[in-house]
């Protein structure tokens, strides 16, 4: 697995430039939108990033509440904090897209809001992991990752209703997409596929050995008879 | 060993007794509550018209506002002389007192309810134009959703640094469905210009999940230490 890391590394940092070199210079500009279009390159893969990690949350939380494996629960928190960073750079990246092409920095429409509610519920969810005592930490936030995920089809649905008795912008029709933009598009869903695993990896490898140290350390306290910490 | 809904019955009359001597809970969500509908009352200053339209907004707002006053102070009341501790080492079963503590914040809750709405009518001027019978079951789904999961996520909070912050940052969240609901449902109810079927449907179906779920992983939460 060790020997993984480094391959894993130098994979990303390939594709991640060869996706950046065709986002920005081999993609075609589109017709109607323009230079700004190069902008979906990189919104709509965090998109997809940031669900992936939250749905990793979801099942680290749920082996967690039934195995009660420590390494579960580090992967829960790697995984809600790396997904949280990726929904916040589509939720930025959204309106400067949106902007000059809608002419509205933000609207509730379904993928917006549903994105919006789920940044919101893991932001309570890293508040919640920071604000508890450490023992108990796993266990609550474990429950919270399932309450939360059990609300998501209850968003849809309401905001699905919601959408079909408000108003809404119209949105670009269908259209057919340029084969070289497909091209680029899925060089970088994979090198941001790899780039997400490779983030998510580390932080949980930070994670297993912050709470090596953390148990040495109290353990060295224990022994040693003279000192008081 | 007792049954279980006798343990319920009996910590939902001891809390109903609390309340009736002391009437903390019931004293500041009425007079927090109040204050909402004053200071929303002459900050907008709507025509009998715009308020039937933001009316169920403001209504739900207040509402939730206050329950989260309450909700706090449900386990808050059982750190003190570690009678938290004593339920836990107890062989009662945790939903049992989940539900009593739940069914309590609810008839709270409900009365608070009962007590704004004639206020919310004088100020705002409102009548209804929609079928009027349709906001009772409206109140009760949405009083329910609120309070089973502000009396699962209060008990979360308790074990955590400022705790009283705490709930509504988890609440609200979680509740953004059902507080849509709500919210839809009565506007048009009063306005009239839409059914409320569908949103009394999603509030049923937000109910039973959410009450499922809280009553599954009570358990968890109660003796997560």
């Amino acid at each position: 697995m060790k020997r993984l890391f480094p391959i894993l590394s130098i994979v990303t940092a390939a594709l991640l430039s060869w996706g950046l070199y065709g986002a920005l210079v081999t993609a075609p500009t589109e017709k109607t939108m323009g230079e700004v279009q190069r902008i979906f390159y990189y919104h709509v893969p965090s998109a997809w990033i940031a669900f992936c990690l939250f749905f990793v949350n979801l099942a680290a939380s749920i082996v967690y509440l039934v195995r009660r494996s420590l390494k579960a629960d580090a992967l829960a928190v790697a995984s809600a904090e790396v997904g949280v960073v990726f929904c916040t750079i589509v939720l930025v990246t959204g309106p400067i897209w949106a902007r000059p092409v809608w002419g509205i920095w933000w609207t509730w429409d379904l993928r917006l809001t549903l994105t919006l509610v789920l940044w919101l519920i893991y932001v309570s969810y890293l508040i919640l992991r920071r604000f508890s005592s450490s023992g108990q930490t796993p266990k609550i936030a474990a429950v919270l990752a399932v309450l939360g995920a059990l609300d998501v089809p209850l968003v849809y649905f309401s905001i699905w209703f919601f959408r079909t008795q408000h108003p809404q912008p119209v949105m670009g029709g269908g259209g057919s997409i340029d084969p070289r933009m497909l091209h680029v598009f899925f060089v970088n869903l994979a090198a941001f596929s790899c780039f997400g695993a490779l983030v998510c990896w580390s932080r949980y490898r930070l994670e297993v050995v912050r709470r090596e140290v953390e148990e040495t350390q109290a353990l060295e306290s224990l022994l040693e008879p003279g000192s008081v910490r | 060993m007792a049954k279980s809904s006798t343990i319920t019955r009996v910590t939902l009359i001891k809390d109903l007794r609390l309340e009736w001597r002391s009437k903390d809970a019931l004293n500041s969500m009425l007079f927090f509550a109040l204050l909402v509908v004053v200071i929303f009352s002459f900050s907008f200053d709507p025509t009998a018209e715009e308020s039937r339209r933001i009316a169920g907004g403001l209504v739900w707002v207040a509402f939730l506002f206050a329950a989260v006053v309450a909700v706090n102070q449900t386990w808050a009341r059982e750190l003190r002389n570690q009678v938290l501790d004593a339920y836990r080492v107890s062989p009662a079963p945790a939903n049992s007192l989940f539900l009593a503590k739940a069914l309590g914040n609810f008839i709270f809750v409900s009365v608070l309810e009962a007590l704004m709405t004639p206020l919310f009518i004088v100020f705002y001027n409102l009548r209804a134009v929609g079928p009027a019978w349709q906001l009772l079951p409206v109140a009760l789904l949405g009083t329910w959703a609120l309070v089973v999961n502000g009396t699962f996520f209060a008990a979360m909070s308790i074990r955590t640094r400022s705790r009283e912050i705490m709930l509504p940052l988890l609440l609200f969240p979680i509740s953004i469905p059902a507080l849509l609901a709500m919210v839809e449902a009565t506007s048009s109810i009063l306005t009239g210009e839409f059914s409320a079927k569908f949103w009394i449907v999603l509030l049923v179906a937000y109910d039973v999940v959410f009450t499922t779920g809280c009553l599954l992983l009570f358990d968890i939460v109660l003796h997560a230490e």
